[in-house]
């Protein structure tokens, strides 16, 4: 029935012409008359006791408005901020997070202030008045220490600094008694500043004589904070609109409610004016949610042959001060520790600390490339032992079978592990690549070829697993298609685009679903007023999957509905009638045809079938009944300068395959880019804070390396295309796979690089100094 | 106390009077009224920023606008000529060059100075070229693809303007 002119095609992006004429609007570009600006005066210290706030100062400088503390915010705001159950339902505790601290602040950066004034510059200048009288407190930073009774607490009156202590699945003391060969290592992962380029920003319009609040805000997911902001507010949601107009990136950094998400608001409705606020890079390094933050001890055997016997992971991951609202979800990466592999045994365990810093949350990939990271280490680990070739290793454990069900219970729907690995090696020449390095060992230069071979669960997801990890609402996605009377398509979509190519993917998925031209087919999304009652948003690598498939199950129904009014026009029986790229005929008459747009046209007329309403339009909402799984492999080329410790990148394959392709041009830039994170991953990112005090040392771009053009080589990629059996269209996801894979291929070169001097195992991020170091060491 | 600073942006004038703190890329966003040059940083790392003054690439954040006095102004909203994207802007658009589009009129404005010092720059030219610009989503891949392309056509529309 459907025709596939369109999936599958190379079609250019619609969003581009406005983005690359500066007309894109972003959250900074809107205005309302008579708007305030606002500043937050934040906790210059890790962890504090608010003495005394004097803002007498503040409010008499040039253009100030009101300066609004904990008592002011509270007056119009209610509860505390949410954390999800995510993967781990029950939780030692969860100190209650209000927007604005009150008598104490837990990291550095936490609001405690906010200022109103006329211009950006008056409200930046008179947040630096306010006199915050403070007592400092002990700074919880380092995880092991945490644990320790003797600890002090991330917050006062805590009885300890353990957020979780969840075990998956419990160790087996006979599981590795069958290896012949055990490693054990200590993994590092450090956190992770998400920077996005369009920092965060919030535009908040309260309407007293309506009651109702218009909210502008960079988010990739307005209804959940819509939905956040009524509780919180007190308002039903029907009058509160978040518009989130075009987002310069977010990569699961913009998912979470903020402080800001509610301080703004709150403070137009206490001024009675619109209120702006944009966070500076500073702020965004200090405030927004950070990613990573973990550290696993992981232990694995395999016989002498190489199978795989068991894996032992325990994951500590740094929460920060408080629990971000998904921040439990990072812990999939115990889930997911196996891989790519059959193990005859995993066990995983998951501890949760509170330390003070800025809370963890998810960042692109949030857990899988976690998992990944360890898993390929501790097989090329395993593969040294052996003194196997890393792909042998690979090739000899893979799961073949599919669907596979995991030792948590899981499913991986479709997989050709292997296939993936071969062409990536063909790509790389990988034979050959191994002689070179013989070549280059012989000249005392150390070149090293790594390889990861990744996982992936995404499309979060089947509401029967979601819905209790949000504490009720399933991750499912809604969609409306509406056709209007001449034919042309406006798609709603409670996904939302910021990069992603939806205005152009999920029309060419419509446009073959309804046969209707491409250029007549409209996508909005991003405006809380418009669409089905609720849209769940973009992150997860779920936005196809699981939004594509409401889109495609809509445009369906519209069929269904269209084929009823055609078969009335027909004169004929329903189950005769054949719908063929957009046109209507009945079986045998194929010369009498009517398109869609006809149908349409007469969906608004007269004499319609008895029942039958007018008009032509659906709201679908999709309930995946599987996640889906991606994979891949990747190949990294590496040459390790032993003088300085500095890494050349010479090459990077990639391989992956994440089902049917909707659009190759947009799937290749997603693998790009994440590809490309996951190498800042791997040898430049960092966010330090001092161990001591905990100020944050990275705290602009100048201490925080975003790599730029000329840190990276050109990317090769390859692909395979597995189809999923979970939904009709057999696409999975590919927002998150590039960073999955690339931080541990990198790290495996590099060790496979320095292996000659005996060294075994590099932490992130592999800087020169960090390697040089390594190499004196292993010279000595 | 305020300061009277004129001049020219895409082509039009401008007289305003601003404070001598304002940055360059405030004046034009919120005085002159021009949002497509963005801010990404505090710092000048970014080069969201990033115009052309008198014809040189500049991260308008490193400058006030009182120090803009008298120049010639060129922002992202300039580059399109009689409702054609300029080649650079088409080749971005063919190549998938942009994702989010947040950083992209920065990196266009400093791609027109490097093709403008050099018109026929190699890879490795490229990527040294546009090292003041960050961009989080491409993996800079397709950005250089945009570059070397523009940079045909571009060559090709000066090769056919020099035959006629």
């Amino acid at each position: 029935m459907a025709i596939t002119t369109m999936i599958g095609a190379k079609i250019h992006r619609r969003e581009d012409p406005r983005l690359v004429s500066g007309e894109g609007r972003f959250v900074d570009d809107f205005t309302r008359p008579g708007t305030l600006f606002l500043a937050v005066v934040r906790s210059p210290h890790a962890h504090a006791r608010i003495k005394k706030i004097d803002a007498a100062e503040a409010a008499k400088a040039p253009g100030v408005v009101a300066v609004y503390t904990h008592k002011d915010i509270a007056k119009v705001i209610a509860g505390t901020m949410p954390a999800a159950p995510a993967f781990v339902a029950d939780k030692k505790q969860v100190p209650p997070r209000f927007p604005i601290a009150d008598q104490e602040v837990a990291y550095q950066g936490e609001p405690v202030a906010v200022v109103l004034a006329e211009t950006r510059y008056q409200a930046s200048d008179a947040a630096n008045l306010v006199d915050v009288d403070y007592e400092t407190l002990p700074a919880v930073m380092d995880l092991d220490a945490a644990l320790d009774a003797k600890s002090p607490k991330t917050h006062s009156g805590a009885p300890d600094n353990l957020c979780w202590d969840l075990t998956y699945i419990p160790e087996d003391p006979e599981a590795m008694k069958g290896a012949d060969v055990v490693v054990k290592q200590r993994i590092l992962q450090q956190r992770l500043a998400p920077t996005p380029m369009e920092p965060r920003g919030v535009l908040a319009e309260y309407s007293n004589p309506d009651r109702s609040m218009t909210i502008w805000m960079s988010s990739q997911n307005p209804h959940f904070i819509r939905l956040f902001l009524a509780g919180a507010l007190g308002m039903p949601e029907t009058r509160i609109r978040i518009i989130s107009p075009d987002v310069g990136g977010g990569f699961g950094s913009k998912i979470s409610p903020y402080s800001e998400d509610y301080l703004v608001p709150a403070a137009a409705k206490l001024s009675g004016r619109p209120v702006k606020w944009i966070e500076s890079r500073t702020e965004s390094l200090q405030t927004t949610t950070h990613g990573r933050g973990q550290v696993f001890d992981v232990e694995a055997g395999a016989k002498k042959d190489g199978t795989l016997v068991a894996l032992k992971v325990t994951q500590y991951l740094d929460v920060g001060a408080y629990v971000g609202t998904f921040g439990a979800f990072q812990a999939c990466a115990c889930l997911l520790a196996g891989g790519a592999y059959n193990w005859k045994h995993v066990s995983t365990r998951t501890v949760g600390v509170l330390t003070n810093r800025v809370p963890t949350d998810p960042y692109r990939g949030a857990g899988r490339p976690e998992a990944t990271h360890l898993c390929e280490r501790i097989i090329d680990l395993l593969a040294g032992e052996l003194r196997m070739d890393p792909v042998e290793i690979r090739r000899k454990n893979f799961i073949t079978d599919f669907p596979h069900t995991s030792h948590f219970g899981l499913v991986y729907d479709s997989g050709a592990y292997e296939k993936a690995m071969e062409k990536a090696m063909e790509i790389a020449g990988y034979a050959k690549l191994r002689k070179e390095q013989e070549e280059a060992r012989k000249q005392g230069r150390y070149l090293g070829i790594g390889l990861s071979s990744w996982i992936e669960i995404c499309g979060f997801g089947p509401s029967a697993a979601t819905a209790p990890a949000t504490g009720g609402l399933a991750l499912v996605e809604s969609a409306q298609v509406r056709v209007f009377p001449t034919g042309s398509v406006t798609v709603y979509v409670g996904t939302h685009s910021h990069g992603q190519g939806h205005d152009t993917t999920f029309p060419q998925i419509v446009a073959d679903t309804l046969g209707v031209p491409y250029d007549m087919i409209e996508l909005r999304h991003g405006d809380t007023a418009e669409g089905p009652a609720f849209g769940y948003g973009t992150y997860g690598s779920r936005s196809l999957a699981v939004g594509g498939m409401a889109v495609h199950k809509a445009a369906k129904k519209v069929v269904d509905k269209a084929r009823k009014l055609a078969a009335h026009i027909f004169e004929a029986a329903e189950e005769d009638v054949v719908f063929d790229q957009g046109q209507f005929y009945v079986k045998g008459s194929p010369d009498k045809r009517k398109a869609i747009g006809e149908i349409a046209f007469a969906s608004f007329g007269a004499g319609l079938p008895e029942g039958m309403e007018h008009g032509l339009e659906a709201v679908a909402y999709y309930d995946p009944s599987n996640f889906v799984w991606p994979f891949g492999t990747h190949i990294a080329v590496v040459e390790v300068d032993g003088e300085t410790g500095a890494v050349d990148l010479k090459r990077y394959i990639a391989v992956d395959d994440c089902g049917n392709i909707i659009n190759p041009m947009i799937v290749d830039g997603q693998i790009h880019g994440g590809i490309a994170q996951g190498i800042a991953q791997a040898l430049f990112e960092e966010v330090v804070y001092d161990e001591e005090n905990g100020q944050m040392k990275t705290g602009t771009l100048t201490d925080y390396l975003v790599p730029t053009a000329n840190e990276f080589p050109n990317f090769e990629l390859g692909r395979t295309i597995t189809p999923s059996p979970t939904n009709e269209l057999g696409v999975k996801g590919i927002g998150e796979a590039g960073t999955i894979a690339s931080s541990v291929a990198v790290i495996n070169a590099i060790c496979d690089a320095l292996s000659p001097l005996g060294i075994k195992h590099v932490d992130m991020p592999a800087s020169p100094d960090r390697l040089w170091k390594q190499m004196k060491e292993a010279r000595k | 106390m305020k300061h009277k600073v004129a001049t020219t942006v895409n082509g039009h004038a401008h007289e305003h009077e601003v404070e001598a703190r304002l940055l360059l890329v405030h004046y034009l966003r919120d005085v002159v009224g021009l949002t497509g040059t963005h801010i990404g940083c505090d710092t000048s790392q970014c080069g969201a920023c990033t115009i052309l003054v008198d014809g040189k690439a500049v991260k308008s954040c490193t400058m006030f606008a009182v120090q803009a006095e008298g120049r010639n102004l060129t922002t992202i909203e300039g580059m399109a000529k009689n409702g054609e994207l300029h080649p650079i802007q088409q080749a971005f658009w063919d190549e998938h060059g942009l994702q989010c589009g947040y950083c992209t009129p920065g990196m266009i404005m400093a791609a027109a100075y490097l093709l403008e010092q050099n018109p026929n720059p190699n890879d490795e030219e490229i990527r040294k070229g546009l090292e003041g610009n960050l961009c989080r989503c491409t993996g800079y891949v397709n950005i250089v693809k945009a570059v070397q392309t523009a940079a045909k056509t571009m060559g090709g529309a000066t090769a056919a303007a020099r035959r006629s």
